[in-house]
């Protein structure tokens, strides 16, 4: 187990390693960097402060040691379009509302799909099935931010139960407008786990140990709650554990949508205005997460099935 | 035993619904259809039908601006879909959005699925340090998010087709570098490889001519399989202000330029948003049934 700790956490570091190497040489391969860092407008006073931070009339590996170092001090730069912030500070403001979010969705698209999978496995072949299929379809291929926007347009505007924009006051109001964006980001893996949980349900009453219940002469809802759902619900939720940073991606599309303050739209609002040092440090930062929480997750499993370390 | 059996498996009646579910999923004509209507026809014939009816989808007429789909009050047969606040017609760029979306998700699919192969190929079949690198690579590539990728490459490249193309791309090699290099490891061991070495083919040969043949089918349902999600990619990234630049009518484009005329005029975001869904419903009904009929055992990818 230690082993296997010490060999998956290297690689995390090799992996973060690479990335930061990627980054550096995107932004100096072009010329000069100034010119992919700083808007088209910057003054020459704003140019020479970046040159200085940045040491960029140094030698190449001079400059990848300051970067490198300016990184892990969490110095990442400063903001040209909200002036006298660093682009750390920017991000650990907008940090909590994003991780909310995230959090909301997936609460949202777990606790949805594992009932509704469990039940059109176990009502296969009745409309409830043919319904729960339709919606997963539907659900895989809606592009998120369209059902965003046309969600904000029918319960929103027309019918006024939830707010359009924004993040609210906390308490009751900031649940209120979680809703919507937390829906419209945890639509797509509620489709594909709502899939995987009815396949998984499927075959585990396939399973001789529930024929043997069955013939045991069980009450069939004893057999579902007790014998068939801990191993149902495995997979699906192994799929979770896995997606979860995948809703990073998602996340920038739906506060863009909902205009929901979190360090996605941070990032598209730097992008917008070519505030390039905000843009590589939400990268980075998101790049880390998924790196730390990928690692944690497959050390959760190396420790839950043993199978895993010994390969 | 006969007996256990006949009582454990309860007898269930299948009704007229899942039938007609259970034929649609065997033939797809419905998807099929779809697409053809949505994506192929529209794709292939949208000059002659911008020529000969609709205006063309750059040409924005400020008089005309905000026109409601033709069945509804104050809509017109000359912009049936309504038009946008420039003044574009809405079914003519959506018609157009639809060979956007066909050349970014072609050429895309064929650069990723072209690299990742090469390398799942080399991987699987050398083995040692050269797969220890590749696989790494992998590991570096899942770590950043597509838009994360397309954000630090427009900052650097700028926006523009050969953009959106090298981020699709780039996402796309690793799922073939995977499920190549997975099969080529097990394809590698087998007699024919053997064969091929002891009468003399070199290693070059032996993977192009033994083994590639061979992966051909998953590579082939693979790329089905991901057409559906580069859709949903490239749309993304354009809504973002990361893909497609503007004023190319690009489906994701053009359901951002709607989003803040959602309240007045609903057609603008409405159209392009649904095309999309359709495409993508009908090129994942269709990859798979491809998958089931080619390649079964990719059913969990």
């Amino acid at each position: 187990m230690q082993r296997y700790i010490i060999v998956r956490g290297f690689h995390a570091l090799i992996t973060l390693f690479a990335i930061s190497i990627i980054i550096f040489a995107l932004t100096r391969a072009t010329g000069d960097p100034t010119d992919v860092m700083l808007p088209p407008e910057a003054t020459i006073d704003e140019v020479e402060r970046l040159r200085d931070y940045w040491r960029l009339d140094d030698p190449l590996h001079v400059q990848y040691l300051i970067y490198i170092g300016n990184v892990f001090t969490g110095n990442l730069g400063e903001s040209v379009k909200w002036p006298g912030k660093t682009a750390g500070e920017l991000i650990l403001q907008r940090m909590p509302a994003t991780i909310k979010l995230t959090v909301v969705a997936m609460i949202v698209s777990v606790s949805l799909a594992l009932p509704l999978g469990i039940l059109t496995a176990v009502k296969k072949d009745t409309m409830w099935d043919v319904g729960g299929k339709i919606f997963a379809l539907l659900g895989q291929a809606v592009p998120n931010f369209w059902l965003g926007i046309m969600m904000v347009w029918i319960l929103a505007v027309h019918w006024d139960l939830f707010p359009t924009s924004g993040k609210g006051d906390g308490g009751w109001d900031g649940i209120h407008h979680l809703i919507l964006p937390a829906f419209a980001l945890g639509a797509f893996n509620l489709a594909a786990g709502l899939r995987l949980s009815r396949s998984a349900m499927l075959d585990v009453l396939d399973s001789e140990y529930v024929k043997m219940a069955r013939v045991k002469g069980l009450p069939e809802w004893i057999i579902i709650w007790k014998h068939c759902l801990r191993n149902a619900a495995l997979i699906p939720l192994t799929y979770f554990g896995i997606q979860f940073a995948g809703l990073i991606t998602g996340s920038v599309i739906t506060e863009t949508v909902f205009a929901y303050p979190g360090v996605g739209l941070l990032a598209i609002e730097a992008i917008r205005s070519r505030d390039f040092q905000v843009v590589q440090s939400v990268v980075v930062v998101f790049a880390f997460i998924y790196v730390v929480v990928a690692l944690l997750v497959d050390v959760l499993y190396a420790y839950l099935d043993p199978r895993i370390r010994l390969t | 035993m006969a007996a256990i059996d006949e009582i454990a498996i309860p007898v269930r009646r299948s009704g007229r619904l899942s039938r007609i579910w259970a034929t649609a999923r065997r033939y797809p004509i419905f998807p099929m259809a779809v697409l053809v209507l949505v994506l192929a026809l529209p794709g292939i014939f949208a000059p002659v039908i911008t020529d000969t009816w609709l205006q063309d989808p750059l040409e924005g007429r400020v008089t005309e601006r905000l026109m409601p789909p033709v069945w509804q009050e104050g809509g017109s047969w000359d912009h049936p879909l309504g038009t946008d606040k420039v003044g574009y017609d809405i079914a003519s760029r959506v018609i157009h959005g639809a060979r956007v979306s066909l050349i970014v998700a072609g050429v895309s699919i064929l650069t990723g699925g072209f690299v990742g192969t090469t390398l799942g190929l080399i991987a699987g079949y050398y083995g040692g340090w050269v797969d220890h690198i590749i696989m790494r690579l992998v590991d570096i590539k899942l770590s950043i998010q597509a838009v994360l990728l397309a954000l630090v490459l427009v900052g650097v490249l700028g926006p523009g087709f050969h953009t959106v193309i090298i981020v699709i791309a780039l996402v796309l090699w690793v799922r073939y570098a995977r499920l190549v290099r997975g099969e080529t490891l097990s394809l590698k061991n087998q007699d024919f490889v053997a064969k091929a070495r002891v009468a003399g083919a070199s290693s070059g040969r032996i993977i192009v001519r033994h083994i590639f043949p061979n992966v051909v089918n998953t590579i082939i349902v693979l790329a089905t399989l991901e057409v559906g999600q580069v859709i949903l990619l490239e749309a993304g990234l354009s809504f973002l202000g990361v893909g497609i630049p503007r004023p190319t009518p690009a489906w994701g484009l053009m359901v951002a330029d709607g989003r803040d005329l959602i309240v007045r005029a609903w057609w603008v975001a409405f159209f392009p948003g649904m095309a999309i869904l359709m495409t993508v419903l009908s090129m994942n009904l269709l990859g798979d049934w491809l998958r089931d009929k080619l390649d079964p055992k990719l059913r969990n990818v």
